[in-house]
């Protein structure tokens, strides 16, 4: 299996009213290509701190993290920017849709950015909307779609200029079972391909089985990485 | 981008019409008072502007601005005539005087005393009867203000309005009778007294005896003849003071400048105004950038550029800056039009429109500025924060 990620001795600190927290602990982790990772811990063990370093928005204080071979916090800002537009999706738990834009004007965002002409980006935001099943809810603003709509979108807006890396922040905590049952088939079918990464952080259990490997964490360091039944049955 | 920064900024029409309601106030204000300061200082020297013939103004060197009249003896009239250059020169009269209204009243009016025979100096627009008319006896001519307002007659029936002067009707100035042959628009003037034109010779009868009652010399310099040279001819023959029209235009405007409250009371409500409006605004653009920030925070993570952000903020500052701006203008002329026909001084040259154009430029900057920094400090991590 080919390294998306390979994150080697992370260290993060971050001092919150004078004291120093250490967020990240020596982290390594590696996650392959085609994969479905999950990260899971309770809360303030340092799951999002890890998602956003290996989402390149945020600097470790040391420690190497390679995405796709590419040193990231080697790249110099403007090459960060560019590299991130180009190769990670995101996928928040509250959508963070941007309320003004319909579905959409919002998936086409990511397109737009890396400088893509605005009929071209939205001819492909509909494609990709369609694939959600949205076809009817296209010109709908955030405010006028369901929670797992919203989530479609959002997961449509990931995955619009298909990127290799694709993060998702508790994807399913906001959503009724059966939604959040959708919304994983989803990005399970659709995001997971043989040369993309997904990484998940999640509290929610029902959707562990979803997962080729969880990583369990707690204060600062990965306890346990395990091989879900489902993967070793693939 | 720029129709994303659009759509951020008028999603929410009540933030967008705040920010826009937040410029236009400040535009608004930056505009009419500076209008009225303008209109008002304009009056201090309308007289000046609406005798336009002459060329030169000749005076007492004494005289600081258009109604600090410091008469001259009449054979300064002869001197001036006899300078090289000087096309014609010829007298004017203006003082003060009290008229005796129909009700016992008194009313000091502007008298104006023209050359009797050339009535050079005279009102530009005449209502009814014409200028010309001075020539008969007694004839005075009035400004339509002065014949509605303060020179207007009391009604016979108790209660009712006054009734405007009409030709044929009489004034009692110094215990000489003036009849009203010709009503005249005239522009209008600081201490808004009513204007009373007649001929120069009549004048002297209606002033107080004095040995010296020539307030200016008015002249007209040959063709082809610098006024500039004039000037300096008349000034070094006779001692006297001469300035062209504009010369003494801002002798007079810098008179009242030095030497009056106006332009610190102005002053300060304009920069309370620009105050309040920066405040009200920026505070209202900013407001609205943290609003958002999460939005930008979610376009920092998915690789939007600092510069692309910046574009997107300077967009909206210039069109909310550009919609306020023009709206606020536009309040400010329709205030000026409303108020045209009243006593309310009001002018709008295009320079208070660049300059209250480069109040809101700069109110924006600033709001823009601070909104900028605030997202350029952004990390783009807090997308990942509930």
């Amino acid at each position: 299996m080919n390294s998306a990620i390979s994150c080697q001795n992370i260290i993060k600190t971050y001092s919150t009213d004078g004291q120093l927290v250490t967020a990240l602990n020596g982290i390594n982790i590696e996650i392959g290509l085609g994969e479905l990772m999950m990260l899971v811990g309770p809360s303030g063990c340092g799951k999002t701190t890890l998602i956003s370093i290996i989402a390149g928005i945020l600097n470790q204080d040391s420690g190497q993290c390679l995405l796709f071979g590419e040193n990231f916090q080697a790249l110099t800002n403007t090459q960060q920017l560019r590299f991130r537009a180009h190769n990670i999706g995101f996928v928040f738990q509250a959508y963070n849709l941007l309320p003004a834009l319909n579905a959409i004007e919002n998936v086409s965002v990511p397109l737009i950015i890396t400088g893509t002409k605005r009929a071209v980006a939205e001819q492909k935001a509909k494609e990709i909307l369609e694939q959600m099943g949205l076809s009817d809810r296209m010109k709908a603003l955030p405010a006028q779609l369901s929670g797992g709509q919203q989530q479609r979108v959002a997961i449509a807006r990931a995955l619009v200029h298909s990127p290799r890396l694709i993060v998702c922040d508790e994807p399913t905590s906001a959503l009724d079972h059966k939604s959040g049952h959708i919304i994983m088939s989803l990005l399970k079918s659709i995001a997971l391909q043989h040369d993309r990464a997904l990484v998940i952080v999640t509290h929610d259990a029902r959707i562990f089985g979803f997962a080729d490997r969880i990583a369990e964490m707690d204060d600062g360091h990965i306890i346990k990485i395990s091989t879900t039944a489902s993967a070793e049955a693939n | 981008m720029n129709h994303i920064a659009l759509k951020m900024l008028m999603g929410d029409k009540g933030k967008y019409l705040g920010i826009i309601m937040g410029l236009t106030f400040a535009s608004l204000i930056m505009t009419q008072q500076p209008a009225i300061f303008v209109g008002l200082m304009a009056r201090t020297y309308s007289f000046i502007s609406d005798v336009a013939l002459p060329d030169i103004w000749v005076m007492d060197s004494k005289v600081q601005f258009i109604d600090d009249i410091k008469p001259m003896q009449e054979t300064e009239l002869y001197r001036v005539r006899g300078i090289s250059g000087v096309d014609w020169a010829m007298p004017m009269y203006k003082g003060l005087l009290k008229v005796r209204l129909a009700d016992g009243a008194f009313q000091t009016c502007n008298v104006i005393g023209l050359d009797d025979a050339t009535l050079i100096g005279g009102p530009a627009t005449m209502l009814t009867g014409t200028l010309a008319d001075l020539r008969q006896s007694d004839a005075v001519i009035v400004d339509i203000e002065g014949a509605k307002d303060k020179l207007s007659k009391p009604s016979p029936i108790l209660g009712q309005k006054n009734i405007p002067l009409q030709l044929g009707d009489s004034l009692e100035l110094n215990d000489h009778r003036g009849i009203i042959v010709g009503i005249a628009k005239v522009t209008r003037t600081f201490q808004s007294q009513p204007v009373i034109y007649t001929t120069y010779s009549r004048a002297k009868t209606y002033a107080p005896r004095e040995r010296r009652l020539l307030s200016f010399i008015l002249v007209k310099a040959k063709p082809n003849q610098d006024p500039y040279q004039l000037i300096a001819r008349i000034k070094a023959t006779t001692g006297l003071a001469a300035y062209t029209q504009q010369g003494f235009k801002e002798l007079t405007y810098n008179y009242f400048m030095k030497n009056t409250g106006i332009p610190i009371n102005f002053g300060i409500t304009i920069s309370l105004g620009f105050i309040i409006g920066t405040a009200i605004a920026g505070q209202t653009f900013y407001n609205f950038t943290l609003e958002n920030i999460r939005q930008f925070g979610v376009l920092k993570a998915m690789g939007a550029s600092n510069a692309q952000l910046l574009k997107m903020i300077l967009l909206q500052a210039v069109l909310v800056g550009s919609i306020g701006y023009g709206l606020g203008v536009g309040l400010a002329a329709l205030f000026g039009f409303a108020m045209r026909h009243s006593i309310m001084a009001f002018k709008l040259p295009w320079q208070l429109l660049v300059f209250s154009g480069v109040g809101v430029g700069f109110i924006c900057i600033i709001a823009a500025l601070i909104s900028i920094l605030k997202v350029i400090r952004l990390e783009p991590a807090i997308v990942f924060k509930n």
